[in-house]
C-alpha cells in the first residue's frame, strides 16, 4: 500500500463516517455539522485524484456555502433543532433508493474507470480548464449567470414582503418563550393568540445582536 | 503531486491539536464554579430574552446566505479565467464583463428592492 492508497483510505473513511452521522444523528444541528464534514471528506477524495480545482470548488461552494445554506434553511423554517424524534417512516423505501442509486453509481464508475490507476494519473490543470469554461463553453457559461440571476431574485422575491401584503410581519422575529423573558424596556411579551409565541424585534431572538 | 499538499495537512493537524488540545486541557485544569447566570445562554451580555431551543430566525439571514452563495459561485469562476486571462485577451475580458454584469443587475435589483436593508 503507498502512501496515497494510506490517505485514500482515511479520507474515504472520514466521508463514510461523516455520511452514517448524517442519516443517524438525532440532532438535526450535529446531522448538518456531519454533512459539511462529509461534503469536505469528498474535496479530500478530489484532491487524492489530483482534481484540486474540483476539491477547491467543492470546499468553497459546498462546505463553504451549501452546508450553511443548509443550517440556515433548519433555523428559519420551523425544524425542531435539537433532540426530536425525527425518524421518518419511509425507512424501507428510503433503503431501497439509497441502495439501488450506490448499485448504479458504483457499476457505472467501475465500468467508467475500473482499470485507471490512480497514481498514474494527472488532472487537467487550472488553465486547461480556464481554456475549457472561457473558450469553448462559452454560451453554458453565460447562461450560468442567468441561472444565478434567477436564483437571486427567486430568493429577493420569496424573502421580501410586498408593502401591504397581507399576512405576518416580515420584521418581527417569532421566538418561542420557554420561561417568561426578562426585557424591561418593551414590557410584557405579547403573547400570540393560541400558539403560546411572542413576538420580539427581529435578531432579538437570533443572536443578531453580536 | 499529493506531497505539495502536505503543508495543508499539517495545518490540518496543527488546528485540530489546538481545538482538541484547548477544550481537554480546559476541562483537565479550569476551576469549575457554576451558577445560574454563567449557565445561562450568552447574549452578548444582555439578560437571555427566551429559550434558544425552537428559536425561528429572521429569514434576513437567508437573504445574506443566498448572497454569499452567488457570489461564491461567481468568484469561483474568476479563479480560472484569471489564471487564463492573457491567453483569451479582450473576448475573455468581455464574457467575463456579462458575466459580471449579469450578476450585477440581481445586485441592483435586491439594493433596490431593500434586501440588505434590516428594517
Amino acid at each position: 500500500m503507498t502512501g496515497l492508497d494510506v490517505v485514500f483510505v482515511l479520507v474515504g473513511l472520514l466521508t463514510a463516517a461523516g455520511a452514517v452521522l448524517t442519516v443517524t444523528s438525532k440532532n438535526l444541528v450535529h446531522a448538518a455539522l456531519a454533512l459539511a464534514v462529509t461534503l469536505a471528506g469528498i474535496a479530500g477524495v478530489f484532491l487524492v485524484l489530483h482534481a484540486d480545482f474540483l476539491a477547491l470548488v467543492q470546499l468553497v461552494v459546498y462546505v463553504g456555502a451549501v452546508a450553511v445554506l443548509f443550517l440556515f434553511g433548519l433555523m428559519l423554517t420551523r425544524a425542531p433543532i435539537g433532540r426530536e424524534a425525527l425518524d421518518s417512516q419511509n425507512r424501507g423505501l428510503a433503503l431501497a433508493v439509497s441502495g439501488g442509486l450506490f448499485v448504479v453509481l458504483s457499476t457505472l464508475i467501475v465500468l467508467a474507470f475500473g482499470d485507471v490507476r490512480v497514481d498514474a494519473m494527472t488532472g487537467p490543470g487550472i488553465d486547461v480548464i480556464g481554456i475549457a469554461i472561457f473558450a469553448v463553453w462559452v454560451l453554458p457559461f453565460e447562461l450560468l449567470s442567468m441561472l444565478l440571476l434567477a436564483a437571486l431574485i427567486g430568493a429577493i422575491v420569496l424573502a421580501r414582503r410586498e408593502d401591504g401584503e397581507s399576512g405576518e410581519e416580515a420584521e418581527v422575529t417569532r421566538i418561542e418563550v420557554g420561561d417568561p423573558p426578562i426585557n424591561e424596556s418593551d414590557g410584557p411579551p405579547a403573547e400570540v393568540a393560541g400558539d403560546g409565541q411572542a413576538e420580539l424585534p427581529a435578531g432579538s431572538g437570533g443572536g443578531g445582536q453580536a | 503531486m499529493l506531497s505539495e499538499f502536505l503543508p495543508v495537512l499539517l495545518l490540518f493537524g496543527l488546528a485540530t491539536a489546538f481545538a482538541v488540545g484547548s477544550i481537554a486541557v480546559s476541562s483537565l485544569v479550569g476551576p469549575r464554579v457554576p451558577n445560574p447566570t454563567k449557565l445561562a445562554a450568552y447574549e452578548s451580555g444582555n439578560e437571555p430574552l427566551a429559550d434558544v431551543k425552537n428559536t425561528r430566525f429572521s429569514v434576513k439571514f437567508y437573504m445574506v446566505a443566498m448572497l454569499f452563495l452567488i457570489f461564491d459561485i461567481e468568484a469561483v469562476f474568476v479563479y480560472p479565467w484569471a489564471v487564463v486571462f492573457r491567453e483569451l485577451g479582450w473576448f475573455g475580458l468581455g464574457q467575463m464583463v456579462a458575466f459580471i454584469g449579469v450578476l450585477g443587475v440581481a445586485f441592483i435589483y435586491e439594493i433596490g428592492r431593500g434586501g440588505l436593508e434590516w428594517d
